[in-house]
C-alpha cells in the first residue's frame, strides 16, 4: 500500500509538472534529441563492402577503375547491349534517349540534348553506364566494356576517332563540348529579388484575351489509363474579359471531350454509305492526333493511312515501325477490313508491342464507320 | 413528388451490410474507382522508366493517400525486404557504417508533413496549354506525413570529424534499384531537415515509394528523394551524376543551363473546378478549391482571380500552412453562370509571389522542362466546363 501511495504521489507530481510546462508554453514537441556521442548503432563497413557499392566517379576522375577501351571494340559491345534502345549510331529508338549529335541546337526551340551536345563531364557517362546500364542488366558491364562503350559514344559524336584509347588515365581530362554551358542556380538574384513584391489586387490589366486552348484533350476513363485526342477548338468565338466580367456569354458549345465520344454513330445500315462515311469522319477525330489521311498526308506519330486496305502491314516508307509490325511485314500480312477491326478492338492485344497508345474502338458501329471512311482514301 | 429514396424502404436500410474483415486491408468503395493515378503513355518510352500523376482533382484536404500518390521510377519499382535492407554511410566519415532496417528504428525519430514534387511537374506546359486536366498538368506531387530519422543523426553516428569544414562538403545519396539514381546534396541541407523515412501517413512506405526506406528532402525537387536508399557518401565535391547534369538542369533561351536548381518555388493551382471537375450544379453557391505549396517554407496567402488576373480576391486557407507542405485553399463564392477565367496565385513566408507564365518565359524562355511554377488558367464556360488555356 505504501508503494502504491508513493507511485500515486509521483504520478501526481509528474502531471503537475507537465501542466505547469504546458501553461508556460513549453514546447513538448521538440525535435528528436541531438546525440552527444554515438549511439553505438550499426556496424563498421568492411573494405570489400565499400568497394562493392562505392563505385561513383567524380568529374576529376576519382573512382575510375583501371581499364581502357576504344570505339572500334565499343561498336560491337554497343550493338549488342545498347543499340536496341539507343540505335546503332546512338541516334535513339522511339522515345529512348538520343546519345549523339544535336551540337549547336541548345539555343533552338527544341534543343537536342545528347551526351555530345549537352553533358558537361565525361565522368558522368562512365558513372552512369557502369552503374545503371544496360537497362534491365545494370551492373553487368566490366570496366573495359564500359570504357569501350563510352569511347563509342564519343566516336558517334565525332569527338574521337576509332583508334583513340580511352582509359582511367585520360578520361577525366577529356573536354566535353558543353563543359562551360552551366551556371549555378541564379534564381535568387534574377527572380526572387524582383518577384518578392506586394501583388496587384485590382485593375491589374485592362482586358484579358484567351490566346491558346489546350492541345490535348485527355479522357480519363473510369477503368484507368488515358486517351488523348487533339483539341480542334479555336480561340475565336470565346469572350474576352474586363473588370466588368466576360464580354458575352457564348452559345452553349458542345462539351469537347464528350463530343467525340457521343458523336459515335448509331449502328449504321449497310446501304447508307454516305452516312457511314460521315460518321467515320467523326470517329477519326480520335485518330487524327497521330494519323493523317487525304492529299499530302504525311507520317506523324503514326503512319499515314491512305491506301490502307490492301497494303502490307508495316510497309509505309519512312515510318519507324515497332518490331511487331516489322515481323508482320516479313510475314506479308495485309490490311483488310477484318484485320483492321480486330486491331482496333484491342490494339495492344492484336499487335503485341505496338507503339500505338490508343486503347481501341469499343463499338462495332465505330469500326464499320472507320472502315468506310478510310476506304474513301484510295485503293 | 416525394423522393422515393426517402419515402420507400431501401435495401441498405433493411438488409445487413458487409461484416468486419471482409477486406482486411480496405480499399476505397467501388464508386470511387476513378480516383486513381494515371499516366500519359506517349510521354515516355516505357512504363519501367516513367511517371504517373496523382488524381489531385478528386482529393481534398492536404494529405495524399499513398495508394494514389504519383510514382516515378527510373528502372521500375523493386521489392526489397526489411531483412535484406542495408544502409551504408561512407566517404569522409570517422567510421564507415552499415545499418540494418532494425538499427534505423532505434534512433530517435520525428514526424513531418512534406510535399514531394517532381521538378518536371507542369513541365509540358512551357510551350503552351497542353494537357487538359489538373491531374496531368499538376499531378506530379504528393503530400504525406513521414516518420523517420534525421539524416544528421546517422551522419553523427558515423562521425563527421573526417569531413573537416562542412562548407564545401556534400553527401551523395543513391538507391538500391537498378538505376541507383544518385544525387549530391550540400552538407548544409543534409544536416538541416533531410529525413531517412520509413513510414508515410502512419504505415510502411509503399513499394512504389521506396519501401522500406526512402530519403525525404523537404522543399527540394522529387528526384533527390532517393527511394530504396542504400548509401550515403560524404564527399568533397558534387558527383555531377546523370540526374544532376543531363537531367534536372534547366536550359534557357541562349542555350546555357542552370544547374543545382534544387528548391521548388511557391506554386498553386485550382483543383476544382478544373477540366476533370466541371461545375455540374449550375448557378449559386459554390466552392473554388485548390492547393498551394512552397519549398521555401510556409504558404502565407493565396489569391484567386475569376477574370484572368484583372481582379483578385484573397482565399481562405484550410488551416495555417505547414512548412514545405501542401496548403489547401478555398474561395467560397456565388457563381452567376457567366464564364470565368480562374487563376490562383500563392505567396510564401519569404514574400515570394507565384509568377505568371509570361514572367517565367521572360526569364527562362520555353525550353526549360523543369521548375514551371507559373499561374495556371482554367476557362470555365457558361455550362461549367473547364479547359486549360493561356491568356494575354
Amino acid at each position: 500500500a505504501k508503494a502504491e501511495a508513493e507511485r500515486a504521489t509521483a504520478l501526481e507530481l509528474a502531471v503537475a509538472e507537465a501542466q505547469e510546462q504546458a501553461a508556460k508554453g513549453t514546447n513538448l514537441t521538440s525535435p528528436a534529441p541531438q546525440m552527444e556521442g554515438a549511439y553505438g548503432l550499426g556496424r563498421v563497413a568492411m573494405a570489400e563492402e565499400i568497394a562493392a557499392w562505392d563505385v561513383d566517379v567524380l568529374p576529376d576522375g576519382r573512382g575510375l577503375p583501371v581499364g581502357s577501351g576504344n570505339a572500334f571494340d565499343g561498336e560491337e559491345v554497343f550493338a549488342d547491349k545498347c543499340a536496341s534502345c539507343h540505335g546503332d549510331f546512338a541516334e535513339g529508338v522511339d522515345n529512348w534517349p538520343v546519345l549523339a549529335g544535336g551540337f549547336d541546337t541548345l539555343a533552338d526551340e527544341d534543343p537536342v540534348k545528347t551526351v555530345g551536345s549537352y553533358w558537361p563531364h565525361l565522368s558522368t557517362v562512365y558513372d552512369y553506364v557502369y552503374r545503371s546500364m544496360p537497362f534491365g542488366e545494370a551492373g553487368t558491364l566490366t570496366p573495359d566494356e564500359t570504357y569501350a562503350i563510352v569511347a563509342y559514344i564519343l566516336y558517334s559524336n565525332d569527338l574521337i576517332d576509332d583508334e583513340f584509347e580511352l582509359s582511367n588515365e585520360n578520361l577525366a581530362n577529356f573536354d566535353m563540348h558543353n563543359k562551360d554551358g552551366f551556371v549555378i542556380d541564379d534564381r535568387p538574384d534574377l527572380e526572387y529579388a524582383t518577384w518578392r513584391v506586394e501583388p496587384c489586387m485590382d485593375n491589374c490589366k485592362d482586358a484579358v484575351e484567351i490566346t491558346m486552348r489546350s492541345v490535348f484533350l485527355v479522357e480519363t476513363p473510369p477503368e484507368g489509363g488515358t486517351n488523348s485526342m487533339m483539341n480542334p477548338a479555336k480561340v475565336e468565338g470565346l469572350p474576352s474579359f474586363s473588370s466588368d466580367g466576360p464580354s458575352f456569354i457564348p452559345e452553349a458549345a458542345p462539351k469537347p471531350v464528350k463530343a467525340a465520344v457521343e458523336a459515335a454513330p448509331e449502328p449504321a445500315k449497310a446501304d447508307d454509305g454516305d452516312v457511314l462515311i460521315e460518321a467515320g469522319k467523326k470517329v477519326f477525330k480520335k485518330c487524327k492526333a497521330c494519323h493523317q489521311v487525304g492529299d499530302g498526308a504525311k507520317n506523324k506519330t503514326g503512319p499515314h493511312l491512305n491506301d490502307l486496305f490492301g497494303r502490307t502491314f508495316g510497309s509505309v516508307d519512312g515510318f519507324k515501325y515497332s518490331n511487331t509490325f516489322k515481323t508482320a511485314l516479313e510475314e506479308g500480312r495485309v490490311w483488310d477490313e477484318a484485320s483492321l477491326a480486330e486491331f482496333l478492338s484491342k490494339p495492344k492485344a492484336y499487335m503485341k508491342g505496338t507503339k500505338m497508345s490508343f486503347s481501341g474502338l469499343k463499338k462495332d458501329s465505330d469500326q464499320q464507320a472507320i472502315n468506310a471512311y478510310l476506304a474513301t482514301f484510295g485503293n | 413528388s416525394p423522393d422515393t429514396l426517402i419515402t420507400e424502404l431501401q435495401d441498405w436500410a433493411s438488409i445487413t451490410g458487409a461484416g468486419v474483415d471482409e477486406t482486411p486491408y480496405g480499399l476505397p468503395i467501388r464508386f470511387e474507382a476513378d480516383v486513381i493515378r494515371r499516366n500519359v503513355e506517349w510521354l515516355t518510352a516505357s512504363p519501367i522508366s516513367s511517371i504517373n500523376f496523382t488524381p489531385i482533382h478528386a482529393l481534398d484536404g492536404t494529405i495524399t493517400p499513398q495508394g494514389c500518390a504519383f510514382e516515378r521510377h527510373h528502372s521500375g519499382a523493386i521489392e526489397l525486404t526489411k531483412g535484406d535492407y542495408r544502409l551504408m554511410i561512407n566517404g569522409l566519415v570517422d567510421r564507415p557504417l552499415v545499418f540494418t532496417y532494425e538499427d534505423l528504428e532505434r534512433f530517435p525519430r520525428e514526424n513531418h508533413v512534406y510535399f514531394c514534387e517532381c521538378a518536371a511537374n507542369t513541365g509540358m506546359e512551357w510551350a503552351g496549354a497542353q494537357l487538359n486536366g489538373v491531374q496531368f498538368t499538376h499531378g506530379m506531387i504528393h503530400n504525406m506525413e513521414y516518420t523517420g530519422v534525421p539524416l544528421r543523426a546517422l551522419l553523427n553516428e558515423a562521425g563527421l570529424g573526417a569531413a573537416g569544414d562542412f562548407k564545401d562538403k556534400w553527401v551523395y545519396v543513391e538507391g538500391a534499384d537498378a538505376s541507383s539514381n544518385g544525387r549530391s546534396i550540400p552538407m548544409e541541407k543534409a544536416l538541416d531537415d533531410v529525413l531517412v523515412a520509413f513510414k508515410a501517413n502512419g504505415e510502411a512506405l509503399r513499394m512504389e515509394h521506396g519501401y522500406p526506406v526512402r530519403l525525404v528532402v523537404p522543399g527540394w525537387e522529387g528526384n533527390m528523394w532517393v527511394k530504396w536508399l542504400r548509401r550515403v557518401e560524404v564527399t568533397d565535391a558534387a558527383v555531377e551524376s546523370r540526374e544532376e547534369t543531363s537531367k534536372y538542369t534547366d536550359v534557357y533561351e541562349d542555350g546555357t543551363a542552370r544547374k543545382w536548381t534544387w528548391v521548388m518555388d511557391a506554386k498553386s493551382v485550382i483543383t476544382s473546378p478544373s477540366p476533370q471537375m466541371p461545375i455540374t450544379h449550375g448557378k449559386g453557391p459554390m466552392v473554388i478549391s485548390g492547393l498551394a505549396w512552397s519549398g521555401h517554407g510556409q504558404i502565407t496567402r493565396v489569391d484567386v482571380s475569376k477574370d484572368g488576373g484583372i481582379t483578385w480576391e484573397t482565399a481562405r486557407l484550410g488551416k495555417q500552412g505547414d512548412t514545405k507542405a501542401l496548403t489547401r485553399f478555398y474561395l467560397d463564392t456565388d457563381w452567376d453562370g457567366a464564364p470565368m477565367l480562374l487563376q490562383s496565385r500563392a505567396m510564401d513566408e519569404t514574400g515570394y509571389v507565384q509568377p505568371t507564365k509570361d514572367q517565367l518565359r521572360e526569364q527562362r524562355g520555353e525550353n526549360s522542362v523543369y521548375h514551371n511554377n507559373c499561374i495556371q488558367t482554367w476557362y470555365v464556360n457558361a455550362e461549367g466546363i473547364a479547359e486549360n488555356v493561356e491568356v494575354s
